[in-house]
């Protein structure tokens, strides 16, 4: 009789234990699929005990809805891109980070209004078809791909952030003028548009293309499906607009009511676990002081530490000049 | 006790309540996108919406569109003639094979042709024979026309089953030749269906951005998707949509007008069932070899791309998850699909029997909410439900009725169709005998609209179960459908991961394709 007293109240404090430690949800969008970033939201909810609700979608549709939901959202957090995390910024939706949880990402990354922070880090790259262009004939720059030599052997994807981004950089180097210059000159040697990175890619292998204008993860995950893809990537030389660095990042939204479990969120994928898990299995480069990339991706990691173009992560916001700049390009 | 009833023409006011309520909710988008449009600034509007160069994106996709209608044609109704009024009418798996396509999601059929050309494509691995991928227009074209060319297919060939056996023979006996008698009797009746199905295919083609962005085809829904995706603005978006709405509207009217006042229903004693079949003689091969080609195609190619890519990875430790988005994508595809035939019942039933200006425009609202860009329309529903109905917002039914209105006019087609077909006269005798018009419905027009509303029932379903945007808009946080999974690993170019679960989508609604569409053939 008494055993089973004592059984019946373990299992009742065990399930009210398990309830308290349940009790603090987030809920989380990200434009970061599912795919990619799952395993690590698990690992924090079992780690912290806090449960972390997530809308996984892509980047426009979520910023869309962030938008539309305005301080009503059920959001504590986004997570997407440099682009999207601006634009809800300006929109007023994000609320500024405490400076501790800033101050975990390295200075160069940090957006200057504090609205958000990157947690992950990658590079714009030259992807090419290393059996039709021989490594000594790849562009001394980007600005180069507007060469009769390249006519329509080039790749790009207006429409995709990655691309506008590395345009906004553009700008920022090179100025307004020479900027529309070149994307006019890109448009007339007959650069082909593509809806995004992978179609590249993808294109690349067909044959379409010779060389394309990537984010630099992508043909990792070609090469982990089959080592024999027959395509290879490589930076511009050091300073190079071509070798713009771009950020995975997360913003604190004004609706949220549970700002301290979604701050731990944030720390967890700022501290070495977390920082450990993208250069592991996303193939990114870490935002954070104190972490090291692991082998896979350390040597481009290190490349585009050194090569990258003296431009700042929190510069790169003015996404309306930018598309201003191709729709009077033609581009878009 | 028995009332005297009349013949009265009074719309019976439980029904039109109902199909009221769809109309409204299939509308709200629309109230939304105008709402979102008031807030533009006329000279912003003018540089980005009024831009020559959308004028010839809209060029761009009225090409398109009518390509995919005249390829679906030529594609669906030798087909439907084939399995209806030949031999092979007797072979019941050729129509669920002909029904499947419908089943492959855009962005698969699209990512699967692709894979077939080029350098490092299937072909060339396969055969070491290198041919240029497909892309641009013809590309966008063909690979719309091969996942919905079913449509069209299902509505001719309920068309031509529900024709009376004794028309033709009726035709005959006047002294026409078969030819004549195909054209003047038989081809007419396939008007309706082949107008509505038309229709469906046509916005559906206006709107589509998946398969065209993939074909790199320049279309009007790539301005849409760049204000929304590369600008993150919805006022200008909405501006543009509405563009899009506007020439769907004119669309859905010109429809409305050419359906008007036409009867095809049997006046006398009628057998339905269609003639008997005709033997093929010589021209046996040639069906096959189409049936062969056109299921190579529009199935073997897909399906065996998935195949491809699955057996580059381990299946059993994704099955638990396999498993729960199954389920979750059940838990909102059939709720939404029994809604949808529920409203398309009231919505056609209330047109047909009772035409005037109110039902014929409740009647062609579905398709004003079909055409709107899905982002728009789970954006609006998020906008409406966060402030009508907070309480249901991020809910599964909240996504099932979202899903359940905007592909209301999938189920509307099929089951006008079939009131079309059945004599008003045979109710009009119910109620002459004293039934009340609910009664007089569900004992006489009801099993004869049965088939029309579980065709529409089933296309419903199977599309809700590829559908994207609303469903990672309004679904609750954790909720992933087979078709969200999909989504999540084919943007990571993870493709090996993704198989599963599109094959997945195939294989759950090939039951569904068998069992309902495949079943309807004897009424």
């Amino acid at each position: 009789m008494r055993i089973s007293m004592v059984l019946v109240l373990s299992v009742a404090l065990l399930f009210v234990g398990a309830h308290a430690a349940q009790s603090e949800e987030i809920t989380l969008y990200s434009a970061r699929a599912q795919s990619l970033v799952g395993p690590l939201v698990r690992a924090f909810e079992q780690e912290s005990g806090i449960q972390v609700r997530v809308r996984y979608g892509a980047n426009a549709q979520l910023v869309g809805q962030i938008m539309e939901e305005g301080l009503r959202s059920p959001a504590d957090l986004f997570w997407g891109y440099e682009n999207s995390l601006s634009a809800l910024a300006k929109a007023g939706l994000l609320k500024e980070l405490p400076d501790d949880i800033l101050a975990l990402a390295r200075p160069a990354y940090r957006p200057q209004d504090a609205m958000w922070v990157p947690t992950s880090i990658r590079v714009r790259t030259l992807a090419y078809s290393p059996d039709r262009v021989n490594q000594q004939d790849l562009p001394g720059t980007v600005m180069d791909l507007a060469d009769p030599r390249w006519e329509a052997r080039v790749g790009w994807a207006p429409t995709n952030a990655g691309f506008q981004t590395f345009v906004t950089g553009l700008r920022l180097i090179l100025g307004e003028e020479e900027t529309l210059t070149w994307l006019e000159k890109m448009r007339a040697n007959r650069t082909k548009p593509y809806g995004n990175n992978t179609a590249l890619i993808q294109a690349l292998a067909a044959g379409e293309i010779d060389v394309a204008l990537v984010n630099h993860y992508y043909l990792f995950r070609f090469l982990e499906a089959d080592p024999d893809f027959p395509v290879a990537q490589t930076l511009f030389p050091e300073g190079d607009p071509g070798n713009l660095l771009l950020a995975a990042g997360m913003g604190l939204l004004s609706s949220s009511s549970a700002a301290e479990p979604a701050q731990e969120f944030i720390e967890y994928l700022l501290r070495q676990e977390g920082q450990a898990y993208f250069t592991r299995e996303t193939y990114e480069f870490p935002a954070a002081d104190h972490a090291q990339p692991v082998t896979s991706v350390a040597e481009i990691a290190d490349d585009a530490a050194r090569l990258a173009p003296p431009v700042h992560l929190g510069e790169l916001s003015d996404l309306g000049g930018t598309l201003d700049l191709l729709r009077r390009a033609g581009v878009l | 006790m028995g009332r005297p009833r009349s013949f009265s023409h009074h719309r019976p006011l439980g029904l039109l309540v109902v199909a009221g309520a769809a109309g409204a909710g299939v509308l709200l988008p629309l109230i939304y996108l105008l709402l979102r449009a008031m807030e533009a600034e006329w000279g912003v509007v003018q540089e980005l919406v009024f831009r020559p160069r959308n004028l010839y994106l809209l060029g761009n996709t009225l090409g398109l569109t009518a390509g995919v209608l005249i390829m679906d044609t030529l594609i669906a109704v030798p087909l439907a003639w084939l399995l209806t009024r030949t031999e092979l009418a007797t072979r019941r798996w050729l129509v669920s094979l002909a029904v499947l396509p419908l089943a492959i999601p855009g962005y698969v059929m699209a990512t699967a042709l692709l894979g077939l050309g080029g350098g490092y494509g299937a072909l060339a691995r396969l055969t070491g024979l290198s041919v240029p991928r497909l892309g641009g227009y013809w590309g966008a074209l063909l690979c719309i026309s091969l996942y919905t060319f079913p449509y069209v297919f299902i509505n001719v060939r309920t068309a031509l089953a529900g024709l009376p056996r004794n028309l033709e023979e009726a035709a005959r006996s006047l002294g026409y030749t078969p030819r004549a008698s195909a054209r003047r009797v038989v081809l007419p009746q396939l008007v309706p269906a082949l107008l509505s199905s038309w229709l469906v295919v046509g916005l559906y083609t206006l709107g589509d951005f998946g398969a065209v962005s993939l074909m790199r085809y320049e279309s009007f829904s790539y301005a849409i998707y760049l204000q929304y995706a590369g600008a993150f603005d919805r006022t200008y978006a909405a501006w543009l949509a509405l563009m899009l709405l506007t020439l769907a509207g004119g669309i859905v009217f010109v429809h409305s007008r050419l359906q008007r006042g036409k009867s095809y229903h049997a006046v006398g004693s009628a057998t339905p069932g269609g003639a008997s079949p005709a033997p093929l003689g010589h021209l046996r091969w040639a069906a096959y070899a189409y049936l062969l080609i056109l299921f190579f195609l529009s199935l073997g190619v897909p399906i065996g791309t998935l195949g491809f890519w699955l057996f580059q990875r381990p299946l059993l430790p994704e099955l638990s998850s396999l498993a729960s988005s199954a389920i979750d994508t059940l838990s909102v595809a059939l709720p939404a699909a029994a809604l949808a035939g529920v409203l398309a019942a009231a919505v056609s039933y209330l047109s047909v029997r009772w035409p005037g200006k109110l039902t014929q425009a409740l009647a062609g609202a579905p398709y004003i909410g079909y055409a709107t860009p899905p982002l728009a329309f789970g954006l609006a529903l998020v906008f409406f439900g966060l402030r009508g109905v907070p309480w249901l917002y991020q809910t599964t039914a909240l996504l099932s009725l979202g899903l359940a209105l905007h592909l209301l006019a999938l189920a509307v087609g099929p089951v006008r169709s079939t009131l079309l077909q059945t004599p008003p006269r045979l109710e009009e005798g119910a109620r002459a005998l004293g039934r009340s018009w609910l009664r007089a419905f569900l004992e006489v027009t009801g099993p004869l609209m049965g088939r029309g509303v579980l065709a529409g029932t089933a296309l419903v379903c199977i599309v809700a179960m590829k559908e994207l945007p609303i469903t990672i808009l309004l679904a609750p946080p954790g909720f992933s459908t087979l078709a969200t999974q999909v989504f999540s690993y084919t943007s990571e170019a993870l493709f090996a991961q993704a198989a599963p679960y599109a094959l997945a989508i195939v294989f759950l609604a090939a039951p569904l394709v068998t069992y309902t569409l495949g079943r309807e053939v004897n009424g």
